[in-house]
């Protein structure tokens, strides 16, 4: 029985003891149960922290692979390239000096030649040279011509004087006006009075006075090489309405002496006039 | 009455009228006798006489009223008031050929005055009928036709145009072609006056061939009818780039330098008026004139004329030289310069004067050597002197400041441009001074020459203003001479050297 008091003490000390531990216990609950929760927490966290570093650091890994390998890619691109710019560069620069020879002369040759301006400078000298030569002698023959022509003109012009003056002709018994007593030797005109063959005057077809051919100025007639009465200026006002045709030659007018007066004194008709106006 | 003495009746009034008319046509002859003429009357008297029953009375009458408007433009007014031109018109087509000639003859001498009496002529049917006439046989009808076309045509561009399209330019063309060489002349120079308005109207003229037949006559001896065909040519060619080919073309060039020498002074000015016209265009053109010998028959032609005649020679130079350094070079080796410059010293007038200096500053602004040839004719002074000139026109003093700045630019012979130091005013003298300063750094002696010739000295007296290109120029002189030189070279140096002087105390 003693223990059985002993154990009924004991517990009631038990109980007491329980219940002591219990409201400590309860006392003690919350703390400890947030105790346990930081210590949880705590430690979840650093389980974590590991678990994310340990990703950090393969990812860091797998990073830095990766950015290596494809840097030096780039890298291998960025070298091709720069060669390739390089062996450009030069190709350009020896294409240039190639351009620059190949302009440079082509520009000397053919654009601006020196020696094709120059030898052009001189040829056309050469061919102003020519030039004034040639135009000179052309002037000068053209002006003979013209000379010559004159020469005729005055000549035919005497010719025809000679023919009207006959009459001043020296005889034998009378000398004439050109050929005076006095003069040591006759005159020209003595000499071409005695050898110009006395020629009847023709008559010609006289002209109307209002002539209505070249009205507005137009060439004077040409002056022909042979003779010709001059325009006899009729003051008749009618006119007659046929051209009078001159008296049949007997003998040819040639001349002994002259060549040159033979030439300028074959006959000719008398041109037909025209413009006659009928009334 | 016996029938005769009745018929002498009428026979006698028919001898005093025409012998009125006959009396009346040769006094028309004479310019004095046209005012008395008119105030007697005349113009109301010869109008019946144009309608007698007479043929020859009726040809007389009508020469008669085309002498008196030739002569006097108020008799001519009278002609178209008093409606006179349509009944001339009309018997152009009707009657014998000494009719029409004196009705052309008539419309001709209306249509001279001006351009609204041509119009008159043309308002009543004038140029179909003169384009009738032009078909004729008789080749003075053709000739009179033709005669009062050209006049027509001479005043404005419409009037031609209604010349055109009066289908005239084929029957010109045709005329040119006959033997008689008055006709030719009057068809050449209607063609001329036809195409001298417009493009179209030369263009006109050339699609019927005309330039063809125009090169044939080139070498004809008559002088007058070279006048007008080297005038035609010259018309057509000045318009237009093509029409001066189409000319080219005809191969007339070597063979019309020959006409150069021609005595007459007239057809002389028109072949250089035509190598003007042609050369005016392009380069080219003026390469084809240039090398067949035009430069040196040109530059001749100018030494032997004088006065008005010179012009197209001196602006044909001008113009080749204006195209490029070769043909300026051309030019200069021809002895162009030499010449130009006597023309400038000779003529006295002011648009002759100023076409010179034009052409000198075309021939001198291209390269340095081509300023030199022009320097050392001693042409820039003379250039100077016409621009400085009071009594210069305005137009004289345009175009001699411009060629002188334009040579002056290029100009690197300092002993032509020394003489410009001393009279210039200050916008050439700027010219002259940025020449100076630029070859003087390079040249050691050009640089000795400066400064005992005086012309360091005169550049030290020229006042400018700091910052202006002037003096920028002026220091740049200054900097290529050592500074004592300078400072001998500028004004009142000696005065400076006496002050020093006077305060020098002898030690």
């Amino acid at each position: 029985m003693a223990e059985l008091l002993k154990i009924r003490s004991e517990a009631e000390e038990f109980l007491k003891e329980y219940f002591l531990r219990n409201s400590q216990a309860e006392e003690n609950r919350q703390k400890e149960n947030q105790a346990a929760t930081r210590i949880q927490s705590w430690f979840r966290a650093c389980k974590v922290r590991a678990y994310l570093s340990h990703l950090h650091k393969k990812a860091i890994i797998i990073q830095k692979i990766w950015r290596g390998f494809t840097a030096r890619a780039r890298f291998r691109q960025m070298v091709k390239a720069a060669y390739f710019i390089m062996k450009m560069n030069f190709y350009e620069e020896m294409a240039v000096r190639i351009q620059r020879r190949w302009r440079g002369f082509f520009v000397r040759r053919y654009i601006h030649n020196f020696y094709a301006r120059k030898s052009y400078l001189e040829g056309l000298s050469r061919k102003n040279e020519l030039v004034r030569r040639e135009l000179d002698e052309f002037e000068e023959l053209q002006k003979r011509e013209r000379d010559c022509l004159e020469m005729i003109k005055e000549q035919t012009a005497k010719v025809y004087q000679a023919h009207r003056l006959h009459h001043l002709l020296s005889t034998k018994q009378c000398p004439g006006v050109f050929n005076s007593p006095f003069r040591p030797f006759p005159h020209e005109t003595e000499l071409l009075l005695r050898q110009v063959k006395y020629q009847a005057p023709t008559r010609l077809a006289p002209r109307g006075r209002a002539c209505l051919l070249g009205v507005p100025d137009s060439t004077a007639p040409s002056f022909p090489g042979s003779l010709r009465s001059p325009q006899i200026k009729t003051t008749r006002i009618c006119c007659s309405s046929r051209p009078v045709l001159p008296p049949i030659a007997s003998k040819k007018q040639q001349c002994r002496k002259s060549p040159f007066l033979s030439f300028v004194l074959t006959p000719t008709t008398p041109l037909s006039f025209p413009g006659v106006i009928t009334i | 009455m016996s029938q005769r003495q009745i018929i002498q009746v009428f026979e006698q009034y028919q001898k005093s009228r025409m012998q009125f008319v006959q009396t009346v046509a040769d006094l028309a002859a004479r310019p004095q006798n046209t005012e008395i003429l008119q105030n007697a009357g005349v113009m109301s008297l010869l109008r019946p006489l144009m309608l007698d029953v007479v043929p020859s009375i009726q040809q007389t009458a009508a020469l008669a009223l085309g002498r008196l408007a030739d002569h006097s433009d108020n008799l001519a007014e009278a002609v178209v008031r008093e409606d006179i031109l349509p009944q001339l018109v009309h018997s152009l087509a009707s009657q014998n050929r000494f009719y029409k000639k004196a009705a052309a003859f008539v419309l001709r001498a209306v249509a001279k005055h001006s351009p609204e009496l041509s119009q008159a002529v043309v308002a009543c049917g004038g140029v179909d009928a003169l384009v009738l006439c032009l078909e004729e046989f008789d080749p003075g009808v053709k000739e009179a036709a033709a005669w009062a076309l050209g006049f027509i045509a001479r005043h404005n561009a419409s009037l031609s145009q209604s010349i055109v399209d009066a289908g005239a330019i084929p029957l010109l063309v045709l005329c040119l072609q006959e033997p008689e060489m008055a006709l030719k002349r009057i068809a050449a120079s209607t063609l001329s006056d036809i195409c001298k308005h417009t493009p179209e109207l030369a263009q006109t003229v050339v699609d019927t061939g005309a330039i063809a037949h125009l090169a044939q006559m080139i070498l004809n001896p008559d002088a007058k009818l070279k006048r007008q065909v080297f005038s035609a040519l010259s018309q057509i060619s000045k318009h237009s780039v093509s029409l001066a080919e189409m000319v080219i073309e005809a191969e007339i060039f070597p063979a019309a330098v020959a006409c150069l020498r021609d005595p007459d002074e007239y057809v002389r000015k028109n072949v250089t008026t035509l190598m003007r016209e042609v050369v005016k265009h392009t380069p080219e053109l003026s390469q084809v004139i240039v090398n067949c010998g035009g430069l040196a028959a040109v530059i001749d032609y100018l030494g032997d004329c004088h006065g008005n005649l010179r012009l197209p020679g001196i602006m044909m130079l001008g113009y080749v030289a204006a195209h490029s350094e070769n043909l300026a070079m051309a030019v200069i080796l021809s002895k162009g310069v030499p010449q130009l410059a006597l023309c400038l010293s000779e003529e006295s007038e002011h648009h002759i004067k100023a076409a010179t200096a034009w052409s000198i500053g075309q021939i001198g602004h291209h390269t340095p050597e081509h300023a030199k040839a022009v320097a050392t004719a001693n042409l820039l002074p003379k250039l100077l002197q016409l621009y400085m000139d009071a009594s210069s026109s305005e137009d004289l003093q345009v175009k001699s400041k411009k060629a002188l700045k334009s040579i002056l630019q290029k100009c690197t012979y300092l002993p032509g441009l020394e003489p410009l130091l001393y009279d210039a005013p200050s916008k050439i003298l700027k010219h002259v001074v940025c020449q100076f300063s630029k070859v003087l750094p390079h040249d050691s002696k050009a640089r000795r020459l400066f400064v005992t010739s005086g012309g360091l000295k005169k550049v030290q007296e020229i006042e400018a203003e700091p910052g202006t290109p002037l003096q920028e120029y002026i220091n740049a002189i200054n900097s290529c001479f050592p500074e004592e030189i300078v400072r001998y070279c500028s004004p009142g140096y000696s005065e400076l050297l006496l002050e020093r002087l006077e305060t020098y105390q002898p030690a």
